[in-house]
This record gives C-alpha cells, structure tokens and sequence, in this order.
C-alpha cells in the first residue's frame, strides 16, 4: 500500500500498460498525470515518444496517428482542451483506433472555470467512446490499466476515456495499492493491433463515405460497444481474481436492496454519498445509492433490474444540457421507461461548488428537478 | 520512375487537374517505402472513396487541420517500431495556410521527421472556389466576387516561405508540375533528409481558376515565367538555389489565361491592378536576383 496522489495513480497505471507514444498539451487539473509520464520518460521507467505537441487537437490527432501506425498510445486532458479536441475524438473513433486517454472533469467556459465538474466528459458523450468514471484513486489506477485491454480487444477496438474528478481525485492524495508487473502482464496482453500503416502491406485508413456506407460505418461502431459491455465485465472479473480487488462493473450499489429512494450519482461524489445515505436512513429514510461506474456502453437493463421495487429515484448530474435537464437523468428516465418509479433530476456540483453531505441529503429529498445548491438570488 | 504509379489511375479528380498531377508526381518520387498523412480536401476525397482508394502507399486521413500532426504521431510509431520509412504530411492550401498552420508550425518547431507538401491551388476548390490565405490578390473567389465595388480578393497571398522558414526547417523548396523533373528531384531530396521538411507545390485548377483543362501545365509555367511563383530550395533557413529564366514574361500573360482575373483586362482600374501586380512579380524578382520582366527593350547597363 503507498500513499499517492491520484494523477500519479493514473500515471502508474499508464507506465504499467507501456504505451510507446505520448501526446500532451498542459491544461488543468489535468497537468501532474502527463508530468509524471515525462518524468518517466526521462528517468528511463518507461520508453516512449513523449510530443509536447503545440494544443490538445494536435495531441489527439498524434495518437491517432501513431495508433494507425501500431503502437499503445496515451493522451490526457480536461475541459476546453476536451472540447479542442473534439473533432479527432470523434474520428479516433470512428476509425476504430484503442486510444486510450485520461479526462481528469473540469466545467467548460463560459464563465471560465478551471474545477470540477463532469460537463466536458458529458459533451463527447456521443462520441463513441467508451466512458469510466472513477470514484477513487484506487479505481483510477485500476481503470486506466484495464482501459487499454478493453480498448484492444479485437471485438472492441474502440477508444476508452477514463474519467476522473479534477482536483477532487487527481490532486488528492489516497492510499493505493498499486498493480504489480506481474498483475499487468495477467491482465493486458501485448498490443496487437488488427491493422496498421505499414509500407509492406499498404493500407488506407480514414477513407470517406458516400450515403451508400456511412450508416453501415456507423452501425459497426454502435456494435462494438455492445460488444464492450462482456469484455469490460471480463476485464473487471479477472482484476479480482489476479489482484483481489472486486468491481461491480456497471455500478457500485450502497444500501440498495431494501431503498424506497436511490440517489445516482457518478464520481467521488458517490463516495460522500454513503454518509448521507447513512445519516438518512437514522432519520427514517430507507435510502439506497447506485453510482455508475461505466456511463457509455450504458448498461440500461442492468440498471433497470438494480433499481426494480425503488419508488423514487434521483439523478443528481454535475452537468446539464442546458434547456433540457441532467444528462445523466434523461438516461435513467430512457432506462425506467414503463417501470413505476419516479425519476427526479436533480443538478449540483458545477463549477467546482463542493458537494457536501448536506448537498447530497438534500438531493435525496428532493421531489422535483430542481438545481439544488444555486442560490437563486444571484441569477 | 516506377512503370507503377503510387496513385492508381480511376480517381474523380477533374480533368486537367494540378493537383492530381502534381501529388502523383510526388508520390512517385518518394517510392512506395513512404507512409502518407492527408488533410481533408481534393486531393483526399478524389482518392478514396470507400471501399476504393488510389492509394498504392500506407495513407491516412483524418480531419482538415491536422494532418502534420498525425505525420508526428505516425512518424513517433514508426521509430519506435524500428520501421524506417519517410512519413509525408499532405494539404491543400487551406490546411497549410489557414486551418492547417498551427499543427504546422508545432510539427516544424519540434523538429520532427516529417516531409510537408503544401498543394497550392489558391483557395477552397473541393468546396465551391472560396478564398483562402494562399488565395492570389485580385483573384475573383465565391466569396470574393469581381464586380463595380470589387476588384477580387484585397489581400495578398500568404507568405507560407516566409513563414516555414522562419522555423529554418532541414529542407524547403518550391516546385509546379510544369517543371516535373525539378519537383522529382526535390521530393527524392527531401525524403532522403531527417527533421521538419516543406515542399510548396503551386498546382493550378482548372474549374476555381478558369481555364481549359489542357492548358494546366502551360497556366503553372507562366506562374514561374512571370516571377509571381519562383522556384526554389533552402536549407537551414536560407536559399541555396533559385531557378533563373533569362527572359521573364509579363504577369498579364499569366493573368489573362485566367477568367479569376478576367475583370482585370476591363477598364482603367483594372490596368492599375495589373501593374500593381507587376510590381509584386517585381519585387520577387529582386529579392531572389531573378531577370525583371522588360515591357521596352532592354538598355544596355539596365538589367539587373
């Protein structure tokens, strides 16, 4: 067991899976997990191509190309650079390429605001990407590691984004209980891409797509993330067994068995959680948590079932679609359609506001959507 | 030369197209041991359209402004596997010039192993002829329209040299398909070198410049001929060869082949814009000791 701050986590987790391209550009909360990398670059830990490229579109569009080109790759970045980058997420993954890049959640401007909040990671929601979010330095690690099995496995290969809660998680620092090398080679085997710019067998990649195709091209991305959902499961499975650290892959639950009202929430948020859900309960609530942990592939039937026999269910997003309410709500709204029970969206924790415990109970007591922490004498 | 091109014939490239002639000649320059990184445009969706591609070389594409850097990522994997092959980063003008040139200039800065070739057709044509950065002044563009309140496009054409060699690159040269061996020659020279390298390849288009498909060749050696697009090589950031033409033609033989510049050739205004043009062919001249363009017979002492 170490102590260690969650961007060194990340990062040792990275080191671990040996990614032989790295492409950055500063931005934080993001900063300390690219840092470390370059440190282990020049210390001789880890033999990679560090590019201190000139913004976050040519950081994509170098793992993009150097995944084409057949090596592990490894990006990182927050917020605006999340959002600079954008175009190439998409296309990373509609071209199919295991990129695997760490988001450490930062709210998007305007106004400029360099905390946490999840709206960055909520935004490329839609971009093909597998999506994880850690609630602990610990799962961090862990997460990062398995990303990049998940990400090449020949009936995935799509790119994975490992979410993580700026400063909240990547600035602080937790006990870890770091994966060995031994643990690493169980759990990820060498990169084996399934095609690659070679001049010996030359191909083309990133071809267009006139309206006879484009669906089709669509399509196979959509099934390689139903595909994903047994190979995360997998990955997740073989954690325990090889490092004896056990993950509900699609959730965590708290509580839940018995809840007549269950909170969502993703994040370390949900870690705070249990301590509102306990002190709820001594008040006579029977509250319950279920924090999702994979949000894309998202596993609606399995949420479903978890939430079966809950009368009330709130959704406390750290994001919102402006106009329309939580993204995270309309979700499980999609998930519960039929069932009975009741689905609150409930926002908070933008911008870096703390979500406190208070914060979190109020939520559970909510009865209708509302921006719970605003203070509405300043709007 | 290959007796197989590297750019299969088959492609949707117009007829006549500078373009397509120029990359070709490139590509076959560089041999088929070259990786290829395309910017979105002409050249990009002329040869591959899926499930076809014209491409006999590794190639990738992915967005309009990044090409150089994917070349880099490309490049960094290629070392790291130990495969020893020139990696060409390729745009049009528009991601060379305009969306194009911040991956540009950090892939220069850095120093990386990539040759650039910038195909210079002089504005957005896959799109409809708009104008860009690299668009000439005076060139009539869909957005730039000629008409009683306009002469065209008011603002000069981007000194991309200037600006690549600002960042003293390994190697840069210019070339056109009118002088083929001489943009051959540069391209082998240039894959056979390391470090940031940028070759500035001037083709004409037939469709957003206006003139018939079979003068293409003949429009590109009248750009060089009236000193508007010299050609030439510079290494570490300074010249070491500039091609010189005994007898420069004057620029409105190369403007008027071109309807873009048609509205020059109508009224007082428009002959104050030739010369004004002139002058910059001029200056290009001097700057690069190139003959000036004579319009009386040349007195004896005046020349150069």
């Amino acid at each position: 067991m170490k102590v260690m701050e969650g961007s060194g986590a990340i990062a040792e987790a990275v080191i671990l899976a040996r990614p032989q391209v790295i492409a950055a550009y500063p931005i934080t909360p993001q900063t300390h997990i690219v840092e470390d990398l370059a440190r282990a670059v020049v210390d001789g830990r880890l033999a990679a191509e560090f590019l201190t490229v000139e913004s976050e579109h040519s950081a994509a569009s170098a793992v993009l190309g150097a995944s084409a080109a057949g090596v592990r790759t490894f990006t990182a970045t927050s917020s605006q650079g999340l959002l600079y980058m954008s175009e190439v997420v998409f296309d990373i993954a509609g071209m199919r390429l295991p990129v695997v890049m760490a988001v450490a959640n930062r709210a998007l401007s305007g106004p400029l605001s360099i905390w946490n909040d999840h709206q960055d990671a909520m935004t490329m929601r839609d971009s093909g990407w597998i999506q994880i979010y850690a609630q602990t330095a610990q799962e961090a690690h862990d997460l990062q590691l398995l990303a990049y099995r998940v990400a090449e496995d020949p009936s995935v290969s799509l790119p994975v984004m490992v979410c993580v809660d700026g400063f909240v998680l990547t600035h602080a620092f937790e006990p870890v209980e770091p994966i060995t090398d031994e643990q690493a080679d169980l759990l990820l085997p060498p990169f084996a891409p399934l095609a690659v710019l070679d001049p010996a067998d030359p191909k083309t990649f990133g071809a267009y797509a006139e309206p006879s195709i484009y669906t089709e091209a669509r399509l196979a991305v959509d099934r390689a993330m139903s595909a994903a959902e047994p190979v995360y499961a997998q990955a997740l499975h073989d954690l325990g067994i090889v490092a004896g650290r056990r993950y509900d892959p699609w959730f965590d639950r708290y509580r839940l068995d018995d809840a007549e009202v269950a909170l969502i929430v993703m994040g370390t948020a949900a870690q705070t959680a249990r301590i509102a859900i306990d002190r709820a309960r001594e008040q006579g609530l029977r509250a319950g948590l279920l924090a999702p942990r994979l949000f894309r592939p998202f596993p609606s039937s399995e949420i479903r079932e978890a939430l079966a026999g809950v009368g009330r269910v709130v959704v406390m997003d750290r994001a919102v679609s402006l106009g329309a309410g939580g993204i995270v709500a309309s979700e499980i709204r999609s998930a519960l359609y039929g069932s009975p029970a009741r689905v609150v969206g409930v926002i908070a924790g933008l911008g870096g506001r703390d979500v406190s415990i208070d914060t979190l109970e109020r939520a559970l007591r909510a009865d209708t959507d509302a921006w719970i922490d605003a203070q509405e004498a300043t709007t | 030369m290959n007796e197989l091109h590297l750019i299969a014939p088959g492609h949707r490239a117009c007829s006549g197209c500078g373009l397509l002639i120029g990359a070709r000649l490139a590509i076959d320059a560089a041999g088929p041991n070259t990786v290829i990184a395309n910017a979105t445009g002409c050249l990009e969706v002329t040869t591959t359209a899926f499930p076809q591609s014209a491409w006999r070389v590794p190639w990738i594409h992915s967005v309009f402004g990044n090409a150089a850097a994917v070349a880099t990522g490309v490049s960094a994997a290629l070392r790291a596997r130990g495969i020893d092959a020139p990696v060409i980063a390729q745009a049009g003008d528009g991601g060379t010039a305009d969306i194009g040139l911040q991956a540009l200039s950090g892939m220069l800065e850095r120093g990386d192993d990539v040759l650039f070739i910038s195909y210079d057709n002089e504005g957005y044509m896959n799109t409809g002829v708009q104008r860009s950065g690299s668009t000439p002044y005076d060139a009539a563009t869909t957005t730039t329209p000629a008409g009683p309140f306009s002469s065209g496009n008011r603002h000069p054409k981007k000194d991309l040299i200037g600006i690549v060699l600002a960042h003293r690159p390994a190697y840069v040269a210019t070339a056109t398909p009118a002088y083929h061996k001489d943009l051959q020659r540069k391209v082998q020279r240039a894959v056979q070198m390391k470090g940031p390298r940028y070759l500035h390849v001037l083709v004409p288009c037939p469709v957003g410049w206006g003139f018939d498909p079979s003068q293409t060749i003949e429009v590109a050696r009248l750009a060089v001929r009236s000193n508007l697009f010299p050609l030439g090589e510079w290494r570490d950031g300074e010249p070491v060869k500039i091609k010189k033409f005994a007898a420069p033609v004057s620029v409105d033989e190369y403007l008027r082949v071109q309807s873009r510049f048609a509205h020059l050739f109508a009224g007082e205004h428009g002959a104050k814009e030739r010369a004004l043009i002139q002058s910059t062919a001029d200056a290009a001249a001097r700057r690069y000791g190139l003959s000036i363009y004579q319009s009386v017979p040349v007195v004896a002492g005046q020349e150069g």
